[in-house]
């Protein structure tokens, strides 16, 4: 008998039992440590479990919020009263770069991925999610990605072209050294990891839901998801583009933004404003998705007018495309064009507006329940409005010349993406926390915690509108006393502080209930999306028997009677999972799933020294590629355990 | 995979699925989303980079800027061998859609040879550019518009190499058969994503009538 034909029979053994019996079973407790990641050290490096992937995500990606809160907390405290000296221009410049590119790129983003990375699999009665393994990639890159913006800023090589880096400046005449290489490759390594992770979160949606999910019940917050990912993969090639030219300019000496050349510096506005501005809605339309969660739970009913919420989405979607050419009103474009950009900007307006009155009619006709979630929540439609309301503002062309790089800029972006993204996503800490960790977050300093955010939030962004009609420049290290700036400032710094305290809280809340929070259940709001059926925290494989779904809020919408309520046939000592048609999510056939491996984050690795070479010389481009395509080559090659698996189990089509 | 392992199926209603298939091709696939969305990244990519060409050769009096237009010759022998390799990748295709061993091995090793032999040419077509990439912002464009092609050639090159080897050597299981089925649905694009990089870097610097 050969070493592989053993295998196959052992496997043929294993595979033989078959899941769907009840939680607690020995079926459930196989398939436990079945889907578990390895034990120990080594274990860690090899683990691909979504959940370890995703809570991994969530955490660095917080660790980056928290790096530039402080970034911000720096320059405010500099801005807080006339001709301070506690940073010069030069460490000015680099902090405010850091902000951006660090808020934009290391927390927003990937934040809302990493969120779904964990939720989505759940939501959609999912053991997995479609490519774990690539999961895994994505996630080590990023954290590589992310270290090495912040290893550079700490050899005071941190960028200091500003997070959208523009040409000329940010090009090798005017930012010698390597602080805009840092950059530009730190963005490659943060846009794969983004791309990848749409990949994942679309094939999951599409291909990995529970028989009976159809599309027209799928929870909104996935739709949310899988709107975000599409526009990902349209959106995020182009700063790759944008700042792969960059960096070739810089190294190799190609023209593409220098105009003595031929170049156009234009030509990287486009590109990166073609990325940027749905960069926004990236950022934004996964906060709706929080938002379609937690109201028609506090509202216990089901969200009002679900189609035309996917429809908005969508709409969406679709509009933040058209309109990347308003960050540029201020450079020498055609009237025509600037007038359709400013028509654009309004129009998506519209679709904000019907989700919006979508919750308003859902809390309206329903009982409403003000835990700290739905604070978070409401605390959107507030924020949200101002923003919105200067935003069409700053849409209408005469009006943006006037302000351009003001601080009433600074004030409108931060209403819109805290409002948009921060409170919503506080709020899903509070809602989805007790799933995560089986405890719940406590609710008075949970409350405290919002108040301090909210209030602090105001003081800190409301003035500098004021500031900026009153002609404060942005991205200024200083300014002279007897402007009349000095009072609205100090407000604001104040504010930031406030701001910076009510965020302490929540952690300190976090925390704190990891151990000593009321035990949390599986269904503590009394939620009708599939990931309250299960444990918490779940276990991991998710759901010991797949089910079956027959209504929008399947736990609200029971099976009737006689239909099955879960799924079985599944293997319980490999990694089976369903998988399902695309609109009707009728089972289609059974796959494996992969094992956990050490080769995603050994490839990961191989990367990043290309990368970082690359800063260096191009040739390290050609170099390193040869340990990084031998990782992937050993990552993609079978092993025989796997191989004898897939063959107990196969099937022909 | 018999249902006579899943007792409790029957008992209390459960949807069984253990007869389903183990793998199955095409969209059902979850793979052939994920190569359809790297599809759509790279098309992104792509559509993206020949924006920029024309938006650049918009704002330029000259064009090509004080250089030749590069020589038709091997950029058109790839283009002719590229078409002629969609033959052998569309056996290849078929057969491991049949589940034909040798046929998959056969064909899979005919495409293999054609990839080897664009890449040869490939490095002619450089040479052929009338242009260095530092000369100005038409040289810079037209390389990197070739070079991320070339991109995709190589990365494919690889990974047909890859499976072509473990074709003869194993293990194999259906999956694999897969495998071969997306790679061949990505050579498509990579053949389908050269034609109009063809027609610009090789006709777009060329003198149209207006
Ligand atoms: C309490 C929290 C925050 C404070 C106090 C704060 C403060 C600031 C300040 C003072 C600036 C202006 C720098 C200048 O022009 O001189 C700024 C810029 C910026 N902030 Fe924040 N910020 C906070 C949170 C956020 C968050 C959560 C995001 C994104 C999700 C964000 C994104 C940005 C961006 C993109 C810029 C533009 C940077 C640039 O001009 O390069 N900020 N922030
Ligand atoms: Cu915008």
């Amino acid at each position: 008998m050969t070493h592989a034909t053993l295998e196959a029979s052992m496997a043929a053994d294993r595979v033989r039992m078959k899941d769907g019996p009840p939680a607690g079973s020995r079926e459930a407790r196989a398939l436990d440590v079945t889907w578990d990641d390895p034990p120990g050290l080594l274990g860690w490096f090899c683990a691909i479990n979504h959940k370890t992937i995703a809570k991994r995500f969530i955490v660095t990606t917080l660790g980056f919020f928290a790096a530039g809160g402080l970034i911000a907390a720096v320059m405010r405290m500099q801005l807080s009263r006339p001709e301070n000296t506690l940073v010069g221009p030069d460490m000015y410049n680099q902090l405010f770069t850091m902000h951006g590119t660090t808020m934009m790129f290391l927390f927003a983003v990937p934040v809302m991925q990493a969120v779904a990375i964990y939720l989505v699999p759940l939501m959609v009665g999912s053991r997995t999610v479609a490519f774990p393994r690539m999961n895994a990639f994505a996630y080590w890159i990023f954290l590589f990605g992310g270290l090495m913006l912040y290893a550079a800023f700490f050899v005071n090589s941190g960028p200091d072209a500003g997070w959208f880096a523009y040409v000329p400046l940010a090009g090798p005449d005017y930012s010698p050294g390597k602080r805009v290489d840092f950059w530009a490759q730190m963005i490659t390594f943060t846009e794969l990891s983004g791309l990848i992770e749409a990949i994942v979160i679309i094939a999951t949606v599409f291909k990995m839901r529970a028989p009976g999910m159809t599309l027209n019940r799928m929870p909104l917050l996935v739709w949310s998801n899988l709107v975000t990912s599409f526009m990902v993969l349209f959106a995020m090639p182009a700063v790759m583009l944008a700042s792969t030219a960059l960096i070739l300019d810089r190294l190799v000496g190609t023209h593409f933004y220098n105009p003595a050349e031929g170049g156009d510096p234009l030509l990287w506005q486009h590109l990166f404003w073609f990325f940027g501005h749905p960069e926004v809605y990236l950022i934004f339309i996964p906060g709706l998705g929080f938002l379609s969660s937690v109201i028609p739970t506090f509202s216990r009913r089901p969200i009002y007018g679900y189609t035309a919420m996917v429809l908005s989405l969508v709409a969406t979607g679709f509009l933040a495309f058209g309109l990347w050419v308003h960050h540029m009103f201020a450079t020498n474009l055609p009237e025509l064009g600037k007038a359709f950009f400013t028509a654009m900007s309004m129009l998506i307006a519209i679709p904000s507006a019907l989700q919006i009155f979508c919750w308003i009619a859902t809390m309206w006709t329903g009982r409403l329940n003000l835990k700290t979630p739905m604070l978070f929540v409401l605390a959107f439609f507030f924020i949200l409005v101002l923003g919105g309301l200067t935003g069409l503002m700053l849409g209408a062309v005469p009006l943006d010349l006037q302000v351009h790089d003001t601080y009433f800029v600074v004030a409108h972006l931060h209403y819109v993406l805290i409002g948009g993204a921060v409170f919503p996503l506080f709020g899903a800490f509070y809602y989805w926390y007790p799933k995560i960790k089986g405890r719940m977050m406590g609710e008075a300093l949970g409350k405290a915690s919002f108040w301090l955010m909210f209030i602090g939030f105001n003081a800190a962004f409301f003035p500098m509108h004021w500031l900026g009609l009153h002609g404060m420049p942005r991205r200024v290290y200083t300014y002279q006393a007897g402007m009349g700036w000095d009072g609205m400032n100090l407000l604001s710094t104040l504010g930031a502080f406030t701001f910076a305290a009510g965020v302490f809280l929540s952690l300190v809340n976090a925390v704190a209930s990891a151990r000593r929070g009321a035990v949390a259940g599986a269904d503590p709001w009394g939620a009708g999306t599939l990931e309250w059926s299960i444990a918490s925290p779940p276990p991991p494989c998710n759901f010991h028997a797949i089910p079956t779904v027959h209504g929008r809020d399947p736990l609200w919408q029971p099976a009737p009677g006689g239909a099955p309520a879960r799924v079985s046939g599944l293997a319980v000592n490999v990694r089976e999972v369903l998988v399902t048609s695309v609109i009707d999510a009728l089972p289609d056939h059974r796959m494996t799933s992969p094992n956990p491996s050490p080769w995603p984050f050994l490839t990961a690795l191989a990367t990043t020294v290309l990368f970082i070479g690359s800063i260096f010389t191009p040739w390290a481009v050609v170099w390193a590629a040869i340990p990084a395509t031998i990782a992937t080559i050993l990552w993609f090659w079978p092993k025989h355990k796997d191989n004898s698996e897939d063959l107990a189990l196969e099937k022909a089509p | 995979m018999t249902t006579a392992a899943t007792p409790a199926s029957r008992s209390d209603a459960t949807l069984d699925v253990s007869g389903l298939p183990s793998f199955r091709f095409s969209h059902h696939s979850p793979m052939w989303w994920g190569t359809l969305g790297m599809i759509a990244i790279e098309g992104t990519v792509f559509a993206l980079a020949i924006a920029s060409y024309f938006y650049l050769r918009m704002h330029s009096n000259t064009w090509p800027m004080f250089a030749l237009p590069p020589d038709l010759f091997w950029g058109t022998l790839n283009t002719a061998v590229m078409l002629g390799s969609l033959v052998p990748n569309q056996l290849a295709k078929s057969a491991s859609e049949r589940l034909d061993l040798p046929a998959v091995r056969l064909w899979l090793s005919v495409a293999l040879v054609f990839a080897f032999l664009f890449l040869g040419v490939r490095v002619m077509e450089f040479a052929s550019l009338n242009v260095r990439w530092d000369s100005n912002a038409y040289g810079s464009i037209v390389w990197t518009l070739l070079g991320l092609h070339t991109t995709h050639l190589i990365t494919d090159t690889i990974d047909t190499t890859v499976l072509d080897v473990l074709f003869f050597t194993g293990p194999l299981d259906g999956r694999r058969f897969v495998d071969v089925s997306e790679n061949c649905f990505y050579w498509y694009f990579v053949v389908g994503s050269w034609l109009p990089i063809y027609l610009v870097i090789y006709w777009g610097a060329r003198p149209w009538p207006s």
